[in-house]
This record gives structure tokens, sequence and C-alpha cells, in this order.
């Protein structure tokens, strides 16, 4: 029998019909995720045409991009401040009466951000092909799902069809070695794993992340890895799910029960790549010789160890401009340099875990002088399990913000944006220019990382507070 | 092969068989969506009138009055259809706001040494044709600014300003529904007998 890879044992089950020279495969979507911000012209275009959504009981819905983050604005005590926000997520209450979907709307307890409630809930499972408007659905991939963003008109053909053309993309596998040290995170592994092979490296291919540190991590730091493959331009990361997939998702609510249980972690079990299965492409990495991660430029490739100091290229004139843009120079060490804010946040990094890691770090200090921090927990049930545990006192204690779940900061829709030249510790995704604010700095890192920058006001090396 | 009816929905409905125009070149390297049509313009629920926001932040300034020096100001912009950019065009979030962004401005076509995934497909259901060419020509487009090139869809090849011709990449099937104005819903939608079938086996 063909040694097969785990993605195309996933990919093989949905084909629905096989791709040709002529035309692409016809892939076979079982869950599609879907929120407010890329969705409404979809909606249009099913009215026009006068279609129905094919499987409403394949689709879920939730709005976290453009909401807001304040209690006041989420319950309704007072209207969303921002106009265009409200009119998006009063368009996916229509669509989704309309069309018959599950909305985990505004007020709902299962609310937060897509891609943290599908595996809370355990709509998430392995071997799925899931998708969502969104880049950032390669998360769901830490299930051994095969998950990936697509574009709005690509939204209506899955409402529409339930399925997908897509050409069989190619398959990359980074292959880690050894253990974490210490007081390195999963996000520091992602971060290095996109600095080898670059913001276009993982184009046109799925990666698999395999190895004895991977197999180590637990599903939150698994989600933390496969959400950032889009960083390293990978639609999808996969990793193959294990025991430690099973006891994340037993008794959730969407996950198989009972008999039904037994018989779905049979099927999982064969979901791995066989021993001689081939790559298209095999990357090697050793975690053990890591450290915590910080990126100091415009994207997510320009990335260094913490104790690092910024590289000098000068010949090359986008580089230069990153570094403007930066206020930063070749040469500068990084650790020390002084910042504004601090964002705890994101589909990346806002998990009951990293919130308990970045509270770890900042128990018994202070948010430093003049420095912002804000913490804005993945969903609803993060946010009263944190409570439950008294993280939030530990944060607003320290003198930070706690906020209502949504993506906020990371993404600044929804207005909570850092102003021109401030310099964001953040544990989102994207560094780009302006991601979070026109002007604004974003430097990726860890929750710890970024715990210990509020500490100081400065960056900082979190393993002297761990 | 069969292939049904249009459904009419793409952004551009016609036939496109080839595009001819000035080049306007952004060499910067892996221009992300976030650059193309910043988020704070995301929060809209149609397609319509994207131009005016693309590239914003590099467009206008504090105030929202247009950047001299910035490429799309100018009058070389006027008219133009064809942006040759910087390796890894169109990193980052999936939103398709981008290729409607760079359409509702005018552009038919994008030049690149590498496109990212999500952009490229996003880019082919709206008519906005996403070119990776080999490095050496595309050098020279970046040195030349203004060139006047033609892409011809059905032979697949970029035509230079001294009739040199250099082949490109395009998947097939997206090529056939831009060559007939054909878009791709409509050729799912006639898959219905085999997702039924696949989905009493499976789903
Ligand atoms: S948290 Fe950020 S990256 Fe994640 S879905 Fe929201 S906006 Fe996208």
């Amino acid at each position: 029998m063909a040694q097969k890879t785990l993605f195309e044992k996933v990919w093989e089950r949905h084909e629905v019909v096989p791709e040709t020279a002529d035309t692409p495969a016809v892939l076979y979507i079982d869950l599609h995720l879907i929120h407010e911000v890329t969705t409404p012209q979809a909606f249009t275009l099913l009215r026009e045409q006068n279609l129905k959504v094919r499987r409403p009981d394949r689709v879920l819905a939730t709005m976290d991009h453009s909401t807001p983050t304040t209690t006041e604005e989420i319950f309704g005590r007072i209207p969303i401040r921002m106009e265009s926000a409200a009119q998006q997520i009063h368009k996916l209450e229509d669509n989704c009466r309309e069309f018959g979907i599950e909305l985990l709307g505004m007020t709902h307890e299962h609310r937060g951000i897509v891609h943290i409630i599908g595996p809370e809930l355990g709509a998430t499972q392995p071997g799925k092909t899931i998708v969502c408007g969104d880049s950032h659905t390669a998360t769901h991939g830490a299930f051994g799902a095969l998950a990936f963003g697509i574009g709005t008109t690509e939204v209506g053909h899955v409402l529409a069809t339930q399925c997908l053309l897509q050409r069989r993309p190619k398959t990359l596998a980074i292959n880690v070695k050894g253990r974490l040290p210490a007081g390195v995170t999963a996000k520091d592994l992602i971060l290095a794993i996109i600095g080898k092979i670059g913001v276009g490296g993982g184009t046109g291919h799925v990666i698999e992340y395999r190895g004895e540190a991977i197999e180590a991590l637990s599903m939150d730091e698994r989600m933390t890895v496969c959400n950032m493959s889009i960083e390293a331009g990978a639609r999808a990361g996969m990793i193959a799910p294990d025991e430690t997939t099973f006891a994340y998702l037993k008794g959730r609510p969407k996950a198989p029960q009972g008999a039904a249980w037994d018989k779905a972690v049979a099927e999982w079990r064969q979901l791995k790549s066989d021993p001689g299965a081939r790559f298209d492409r095999e990357v090697d990495i050793d975690a053990s010789t890591l450290e915590p991660m910080i990126t100091y430029g415009t994207h997510p490739g320009m990335v260094l160890p913490i104790s690092a100091s910024v590289p000098s290229k000068p010949d090359d004139a986008v580089f230069a401009k990153a570094l403007n843009y930066m206020g930063m120079t070749p040469g500068e060490r990084l650790i020390d340099k002084p910042i504004n804010i601090v964002f705890v946040g994101s589909c990346t990094n806002a998990r009951l875990s990293d919130l308990e890691l970045a509270a770890r770090v900042l128990k018994g200090h202070k948010v430093a002088d003049g420095v912002r921090m804000l913490v804005v927990p993945g969903s609803q049930q993060i946010k009263h399990a944190a409570e439950a545990l008294g993280l939030d006192k530990i944060f607003i204690e320290a003198g930070a913000e706690w906020r209502e779940s949504g993506c906020s900061m990371c993404i600044g829709m929804n207005g909570d944006l850092a102003g021109k030249g401030q310099y964001v510790v953040s544990t989102s995704n994207r560094n780009f220019e302006g991601r979070q604010g026109q002007g604004a700095r974003t430097l990726l890192a860890s929750p710890a990382t970024a715990a210990a920058a509020a500490i100081r006001g400065r960056i900082t090396d979190p393993r002297q507070f761990l | 092969m069969a292939y049904p009816k249009n459904t009419s929905q793409s952004y551009e409905t016609k036939p496109i068989k080839s595009v001819k125009s000035r080049t306007v070149v952004l060499p910067s390297t892996d221009i992300d969506t976030d650059q193309i049509i910043p988020a704070r313009f995301l929060r809209t629920t149609t397609k319509e009138g994207l131009g005016k926001q693309l590239f914003a932040d590099w467009r206008y300034d504090a105030s929202g009055a247009p950047k001299a020096d910035f490429v799309l100001n100018g009058s070389e912009a006027k008219g133009a259809a064809i942006l040759v950019a910087g390796h890894n065009f169109g990193c980052g979030s999936s939103r398709e706001h981008a290729p409607w962004a760079l359409m509702d401005f005018g552009f038919r076509a994008v030049i690149s040494t590498e496109i990212a995934d999500i952009f490229r497909s996003n880019s082919l259901k709206n008519g906005l044709l996403p070119l990776v060419i080999d490095k050496a020509t595309h050098t020279w487009l970046l040195e030349h600014p203004g060139a006047e090139v033609e892409i011809d869809l059905e032979t697949t090849t970029l035509k230079l300003p001294d009739g040199k011709t250099v082949k490109f990449p395009i998947e097939a099937f997206a090529r056939y529904c831009l060559l007939n104005g054909i878009d791709e819903l409509g050729y799912l939608l006639n898959q219905d007998d085999a997702i039924s079938r696949h989905e009493r086996a499976y789903a």
C-alpha cells in the first residue's frame, strides 16, 4: 500500500471529484466557520442567485473581528460606538436568521474569536476539512484537521455547495527535534520557524509539524504553532492527532459522545503520516537551541532571539524602509528598548494557558509607568475560566485592562488601536505596517515576553520572571 | 468539458482575453493585504468603492491629502491597469477586499515573482490576473516603470515593449473561466449529484 502523509489521507477522503489537468478537485468541507467581516458580500450573492445554504448544520457563526471589547457595549448597555461595526454585526444576525445558521452572537456565553471557539466547543476535530474567511483558520490544523482560510467568493461557494474548487497543494514537513528549553514557548518556536523558512517559505504548501518537540506540546501550544502557518506563507499547518488531542476533545459539547466517541477515536488514530510517506520538502529545526523570540521589523520573518541586535543590510532599500518605520537602527540591541503598549490577546495567544503564563510573570509586579497593557481573552469561556482562577485580579491589580473577548488590537478594527510611533509588544501574529493602528510599531512575542515588557516598560527576557 | 452557464457574479463578467497597459511599479517585497487595504476599511458590507482606500496608509498623509511622492497618486498611475510589485505580493490576511480594491482602482493584473496563495485565488475569482514571472523579466519591469506590456491569456504570455514574450503559469480551470467569462460557482452547483453521493457516504 502506498505510504501517505496525514494531509493526503484527509484530502483524499474529501475529494468529491478528484482533480484533473483541466479542473481542480471538488473538495468537501465538513465545517464552515463564519464571522461578520468576510461574509456579508457572500450572503448578498446567495440572495441575488436565489440560492440556499446547502448545509446550515455545517456552518457555525460568531462575531469577533469588529466587535467591541467593553462590557457595556457587548451586553447592550450602551450602543456599539462604531456604527460601521454595528452594521456588520447586525447584518450577520440577519443573515444567520434568514439562512438558518447557528450564531454565537454578541451576548452568547460561547462567543469568542472564531479560531478559539471551534476547538473549545469540540467542533474542530481530527480529519475534518475546515474553512473560514480568515487566514488564521490554519489554527484548527493542530487537531489533524485540514483547515485553511478562504476569500469571500469562496465563502459563497461553500455556503451554496459545501464544496470548494482546490488544486492539491504540496507538502512540507517541519521536523522539530529536541525539547523547548524552560521559558521558551510555542510562540517562540513558530517565530523561529518563520525566521528560518521566511514569510513566503511555505507558499503553495501544507505544513506538517512533527517530531519530539511537537508531540510534547499541549493543544493550546499546538494551536499557537499551526495558527502562524500562514505567516510562513502556508495556507494550512497540521499536527497528527494523538492522546493529547483526544483528551482535549473528550466531553466537549460538539465532540462525539458515547459509542460515537470510541468509533471516532479509532478512526482518528489512523490519521498520521505513514513511516515511509514522502513530503515534497522537509525542514529540520532543533527546539533545544531556541531562545525567546521577538520581531523587530514589518513582517513576521523579521524576527530575532531576544538577546540579539538588529542586523545590518547596507544595500537593501526594503529592509531600510522597514527599520525606518520601526524606528530601529542596525546594530541596536533589542533588550531594553522602551515600549508603550502591551497586548495579550488574539487567536495566536489568548487561550487560558496563555493568560496563565502572562499572569504568572506579572504576579506581584506592576505595569510600568506610562505603559498601557490590554488583556483580551480569546473567548467568553476563557474569560470566565480565567476569572475563576483569579487571573483577572492579577491583571487588574498590576494595572492592566481586562476586556471582553474578541480580536481587538490584533487588527484594531473595533477601535482598540495603538498610536503613531508607539511600540506594542503583542502576542498576536502580524506586525505589518499599520496593523495595530496607523504608524504603530508591532513587536510580536510570547505572552511571557509581553508581560515581562509590561513590568519593565522595555523589551525584556521573560526568563528572569519565570 | 461541459461547463454551465455563467452565474454572473464575478467582478468582471466579460470574458478576458488580454490586458494591454502601461505598468505601475511598487518595488517593495512582501506587500501584505493590510497595506493593500487597511483593516479599518473592512467594516463594509459591499464590494464597491474600495479603490479610494487602496494602499491608503502609503497614499495619504495624516490629514488625508494624497502624498505627492507615492506612485499611485502620480499621473503615471492614471489609466494604468498593470501593477508590477516586489516578491511575495499579497501575503497576510484572506481579505478579498484586496483584489476588490485593486480592481476598483483600475488594475486588471498584478505581476511579481511570487504571489501569496489566498490572494492569488481571490484575484482569479474576480478577474484580476495574478502573474508570476521569472526573475530577470521581473527585474527589467521593476527598472522600467511605465513600460507598455501586453498580457495574452490565450497563449499565457507576457509581451514586453521590445516584442519579446515570456510565458507565465496559470491554473487551467481559472484560465478557462476567465477566457469564457464563466464563474466557478455555476460549475460547483452542477456537481450536485456527486456532492450528494459524497454526503451519503461520509457526511
Ligand atoms: S485574532 Fe487577529 S489574526 Fe486572529 S482571527 Fe482575529 S484578527 Fe485574525
